[in-house]
C-alpha cells in the first residue's frame, strides 16, 4: 500500500498542484481514498491529511469509504426524472439489492445519483463506471444489471455504438450526437487548421483585432467580449501565460460541448493554440469533466496526433520560437468548477472553490500566472473566424451578440439535440424547430437563467435579450413548475461549494420553503419572504453560481405567478397554516413520557 | 507608487493607500464596516459576507475589494443593513447558537454582531439545528464545530502564523465545517499556545479553552459593555478579548 501511494505520487513529480490527479488515479485503483491513505499521500507531498481530506470530500467522485467495483451513477436531472429517471434509478436498487447510496456487501457494486450527466437528449441516461448509457427502459436496465452481475466488464456493456466520432475506436459509446441543425460556423463541414495556418502568418495583434472585429463574446453563458479578454491577457508582463479550455459542461440542459468534443476536438485544439500563438503562452490544459471521461482517450489521440503533425509542441507548423502543448485535467464531479476561478483552484489541485475577485484570472489565474479561460464552444469560434474573418462572423446575429449558437434542446419535444443556429432567433422559432407544441414553459440557460412563459415565447435568444450558455428545456403543460423549481434548489443546495454563507445557507432556506409552498401550507406573505431571501443570497454572494441561484424562485414568482398563487391561502383564524400543534408537541411528550393536558383530546384515556 | 487618493463612504471623504482594501482604508479612517471572517493578521478571505458594501452600485466584500479613486461606497444604508441582517440571521439559524448556555456570550461576535443589527428575538429562519460529536479529546481544548460560523479564522492562523495546518474546511455546500488534521483533536500537534487557539481567533464559542471557562462574569464581558465597533473586536487596534 505505502510503495503504491508513492509510485503514484512520484507519477506526479510529488507536485502538491497535481493532487486532482494523484486522488482521481488512487480512487480509481482503490475504489476509496480513506483515512490511512490520506495520510500517505499528505506525508508524500508535505501536507497535511485534512487538506487531503478537504480535497477528497469536496468532489463527488472522491469518497473516503471505499466503493464497489462498478459504481453506477443515475442522473436525477429533471429531464432525466421526467422521462422515468426515478423508476430507473428504483429497478437499478431492485436488480443490485442495494438502496441509492450503498455499497453491496460484496463489495461488487455501488448505486448513486448524480445531478447532470449531459444527456438530456437521451434520458435516461445513467454512467456505469466511466461508460455512459442512455435511453434507459426497465427492460435495458434489467438486462445491463444480469451483465453486470455475470461478470460482464462496464466497458462491454455497450452494443450499439452511436452516431460520428461516438463510433471511433476510441470511444465506442452508445451516446448520440443529435444534430438536429447544422449551422454555417462550426458544424457545417470545416476545413482543418485553416484557422491556424491564417493566424500564424500574422502578428499576434492583428489576431487580437481580428477578434475584436468579430464581436465574438464567450459562450460559456457570461458572454464577455474573447477579444478584449485576451488583450487583457497578452498586455500583462508576464514569464508564462496559460490557455485553458473549460469543458466542465455542467449547467443542467447543456450538451452542446460534448458534442463539439466528440467532432471538432481538432477545431477546438486549433482555437487554443491560436490563443496561445496570440497571447504568448506555451502551456494549455482542458479541464474535462469527470461525466465525459469515456472521451478522454480520444481527445489525448487527438493531441498525441497533432504533436506528431507538428501543430503541438516545439516550433509549431515549423514556426521557429512558438512552442505550445496541452494537457488534460480531469474533473471529479462538481458543477462549481464550471465557474473559471474554481476551475483554476481545481486545476491547482485545490478544493474547487471560486476565487477572489480582483485580481482576475486574465491578471494572476493559473499558479498565479495570466491565465484566459475559455469554453469549448467559443475557441471552436476563434479557429474559424481566424479562417474566415471577424468580419464573416460578424455578419451572423445580432449587434452585441455576433455569430452562431450551438443550442442544447431538451424536455418536451420530439427533436430534442443540438442546433446551430445564428444568435437572436425567437424562442418561438426555436420551439417550432424541436416541434414542441405544448411547450407551456422554457428554462432558457439551465436554472441560473431563466423559466419563461407562453407570452414571451417571442423573446429573443441573444446577449440583449434573453441571454444563454445553450441550454435550452421544454416543459409541457402537465409539468408541475414549482416540482422543476423544488428540483433546482436541491440542484443549488448540492452543488453550492459553502465558502460563502448566502449560498451555503440561504438556498437551504429557500428550498424549505418552496417545499412548505408546495405542501400548500403557505401564505401570501411566504411570497415576500422568498422575494426578500433570494434577493439577499443574489446580492450578497460571492459568485455566479450563488448570485443566480434564486432565479428558479425568482424568475417563476415573476412569470407564473399564478403557479404559486393557487397554493397560498389566507387563514381566517391568524394561526399559520404550516403550525401543526400535534407534531410540535410530540419531541416534549415523548420526553415526558405523557401526553398534554390540555392539547391531547384524549389525555384521561392515557 | 505608494500614492495616496481619496474615496467616499456613506458620504465622508476617506484617504485610502493604492492597494488597500476598502475594509483597510475604512479602519485607518476610523469608519467601521461590520465584519466577522476577517480579522487583523489574517488574510481577508470575503467568506460571511458581513462587511458587504456597495461600490459604486456593484454589491462587494470591502475586506478582499480594492479601494476605487472617486468610487462611492455605500455602508451604512437600510439596504445594506438588510442584507447584514439576513446574514447574521443565516449564521445563527444554520449552527445552535444558544446564547444563555454558551462560554462566549458576551465576548462572542456574532453575539455582539446581531445586537449591533438589532437582532433581538426569533427570527423568520427555520433552525438547522446541527448534530456534530463534541471533540473534547485534547487536554487543553474543546472544539464545538456546533457554533461554528465557518470563518476560517482558526485555519488561516494555524496555517499562516502557527505554520501547523491543524484545520481545514472539509465537506462542501451546507455540509462544509471544519475538520482537523486527523481522527480529533487530540491527534492533532494543536497547543493551547498557538495562535490559532488565543480567543481573538474564534468569534464564537467554537473552540473553547478548557480550565478557562467564565474567566470574566457575564455582564462584565468586552461586548457586555461596549457594542462591537472598530476597536471592539478585531480588527485595528483590537483589544479583544
Amino acid at each position: 500500500m505505502d510503495n503504491y501511494v508513492i509510485s503514484v505520487c512520484q507519477r506526479y513529480a510529488n507536485d502538491r498542484t497535481r493532487l486532482m490527479d494523484i486522488l482521481l488515479d488512487i480512487q480509481r485503483d482503490l475504489k476509496g481514498i480513506e483515512p490511512a491513505v490520506m495520510e500517505h499521500i499528505a506525508g508524500q507531498l508535505g501536507i497535511t491529511r485534512v487538506e487531503v481530506e478537504g480535497m477528497v470530500t469536496f468532489y463527488a467522485f472522491f469518497s473516503s469509504k471505499i466503493k464497489g467495483d462498478v459504481v453506477i451513477r443515475v442522473c436525477s436531472d429533471i429531464i432525466d426524472r421526467f422521462a422515468g429517471g426515478r423508476e430507473i434509478a428504483k429497478i437499478f436498487s431492485e436488480e443490485l439489492g442495494i438502496a441509492v447510496g450503498e455499497t453491496s456487501a460484496d463489495g461488487r457494486f455501488s448505486l448513486e445519483q448524480t445531478p447532470f450527466l449531459g444527456m438530456s437528449d437521451q434520458v435516461p441516461a445513467a454512467m456505469i463506471n466511466e461508460v455512459i448509457v442512455t435511453h434507459l427502459t426497465a427492460e435495458k436496465v434489467r438486462l445491463i444489471c444480469s451483465r453486470l452481475k455475470a461478470g460482464v466488464d462496464s466497458g462491454d456493456l455497450v452494443q450499439n455504438t452511436g452516431d460520428g466520432n461516438n463510433s471511433h475506436p476510441l470511444i465506442l459509446s452508445e451516446v448520440s450526437n443529435n444534430i438536429r441543425h447544422a449551422g454555417e460556423v462550426l458544424l457545417c463541414q470545416v476545413p482543418a487548421d485553416a484557422g491556424l495556418n491564417s493566424a500564424l502568418q500574422r502578428r499576434p495583434q492583428a489576431l487580437l483585432d481580428e477578434l475584436e472585429e468579430s464581436g465574438l463574446t464567450g459562450r460559456g453563458g457570461a458572454g464577455f467580449p474573447t477579444g478584449r479578454k485576451w488583450r487583457v491577457a497578452a498586455s500583462t508582463s508576464a514569464e508564462q501565460r496559460y490557455v485553458i479550455c473549460n469543458a466542465d459542461e455542467g449547467e443542467p440542459g447543456t450538451f452542446k460541448d460534448r458534442v463539439l468534443l466528440t467532432e471538432r476536438a481538432d477545431l477546438m485544439v486549433e482555437g487554443m493554440t491560436i490563443a496561445a500563438y496570440a497571447m504568448g503562452s506555451t502551456a494549455g490544459i482542458i479541464y474535462l469533466r469527470a461525466e465525459y471521461s469515456y472521451l478522454r482517450a480520444y481527445l489525448e489521440s487527438v493531441l498525441q496526433t497533432r504533436r506528431e503533425q507538428g501543430l503541438l509542441g516545439k516550433n509549431i507548423s515549423v514556426k521557429q520560437g512558438f512552442d505550445f502543448d496541452i494537457r488534460i485535467q480531469m474533473g471529479a464531479g462538481a458543477y462549481i468548477c464550471g465557474e473559471e476561478s474554481a476551475l483554476i483552484s481545481s486545476c491547482e489541485g485545490l478544493r474547487g472553490e471560486p476565487k477572489n475577485r480582483p485580481p482576475f484570472p486574465v491578471e494572476s489565474g493559473y499558479l498565479g500566472f495570466p491565465t484566459v479561460v475559455d469554453n469549448v464552444e467559443t475557441f471552436c469560434c476563434v479557429a474559424r473566424i481566424m479562417d474566415r474573418g471577424g468580419a464573416w462572423f460578424g455578419s451572423f446575429g445580432t449587434g452585441r451578440s455576433t455569430g452562431t449558437k450551438l443550442f442544447s434542446v431538451s424536455g418536451d419535444c420530439a427533436s430534442p439535440g443540438v442546433y446551430e443556429l445564428p444568435f437572436g432567433i425567437t424562442v418561438r422559432e426555436l420551439l417550432e424547430r424541436v416541434d414542441a407544441p405544448d411547450a407551456a414553459a422554457v428554462q432558457v440557460s439551465g436554472p441560473s437563467g431563466e423559466m419563461i412563459n407562453m407570452s414571451q415565447f417571442e423573446r429573443r435568444l441573444c446577449l440583449e435579450d434573453l441571454p444563454t450558455g445553450g441550454s435550452v428545456m421544454v416543459f409541457s403543460l402537465h409539468r408541475n413548475i414549482l416540482e422543476i423549481v423544488d428540483y433546482y434548489l436541491e440542484f443549488f443546495v448540492e452543488e453550492s461549494c459553502g465558502y460563502c454563507t448566502p449560498c451555503r445557507v440561504g438556498n437551504v432556506f429557500l428550498k424549505k420553503r418552496i417545499e412548505k409552498v408546495r405542501k400548500g401550507l403557505c401564505e401570501m406573505e411566504d411570497l415576500d419572504y422568498l422575494k426578500e431571501l433570494g434577493k439577499t443570497i443574489a446580492m450578497t454572494s460571492r459568485c455566479g453560481l450563488g448570485r443566480t441561484s434564486p432565479n428558479p424562485v425568482l424568475s417563476t414568482i415573476r412569470n407564473f405567478p399564478l403557479v404559486y398563487a393557487v397554493l397560498l391561502k389566507e387563514h381566517g383564524d391568524g394561526l399559520q397554516a404550516s403550525f401543526d400543534i400535534q407534531s410540535a408537541l410530540e419531541e416534549s411528550r415523548r420526553l415526558a413520557k405523557r401526553r398534554s393536558m390540555i392539547y391531547d383530546p384524549n389525555y384521561d384515556e392515557a | 507608487m505608494n500614492k495616496s487618493f481619496k474615496f467616499e463612504i456613506d458620504g465622508i471623504e476617506i484617504e485610502a493607500q493604492r492597494g488597500q482594501s476598502i475594509m483597510q482604508a475604512a479602519d485607518d479612517a476610523g469608519v467601521y464596516i461590520p465584519r466577522l471572517c476577517d480579522v487583523e493578521g489574517l488574510e481577508p478571505q470575503g467568506s460571511c459576507r458581513v462587511c458587504v458594501v456597495k461600490q459604486n452600485g456593484r454589491t462587494v466584500s470591502a475586506c478582499t475589494q480594492p479601494a476605487i479613486e472617486g468610487s462611492k461606497v455605500e455602508n451604512e444604508t437600510e439596504e445594506i443593513l438588510g442584507y447584514r441582517r439576513d446574514l447574521v440571521r443565516m449564521l445563527y439559524h444554520e449552527g445552535n447558537h444558544l446564547c444563555p448556555i454558551c462560554e462566549a456570550s458576551g465576548r462572542c461576535e456574532l453575539q455582539a454582531m446581531g445586537y449591533r443589527l438589532g437582532i433581538t428575538q426569533a427570527t423568520k429562519y427555520p433552525y438547522l439545528q446541527p448534530v456534530r460529536p463534541v471533540d473534547a479529546s485534547h487536554p487543553d481544548i474543546v472544539l464545538d464545530t456546533n457554533r461554528c460560523i465557518l470563518c476560517g479564522r482558526c485555519i488561516r492562523a494555524s496555517r499562516d502564523l502557527d505554520g501547523k495546518h491543524v484545520f481545514e474546511y472539509v465537506g462542501r455546500g451546507i455540509h462544509k465545517r471544519v475538520g482537523v488534521n486527523g481522527n480529533m483533536l487530540a491527534d492533532t500537534n494543536v497547543e493551547l499556545n498557538d495562535r490559532a487557539i488565543d480567543l481573538a481567533v474564534c468569534p464564537v464559542g467554537c473552540i473553547i479553552q478548557k480550565g478557562r471557562g467564565f474567566f470574566a462574569a457575564i455582564g462584565e464581558r468586552q461586548f457586555d459593555k461596549k457594542p462591537i465597533t472598530l476597536g471592539v473586536g478585531p480588527g485595528k487596534g483590537s483589544g479583544k478579548p
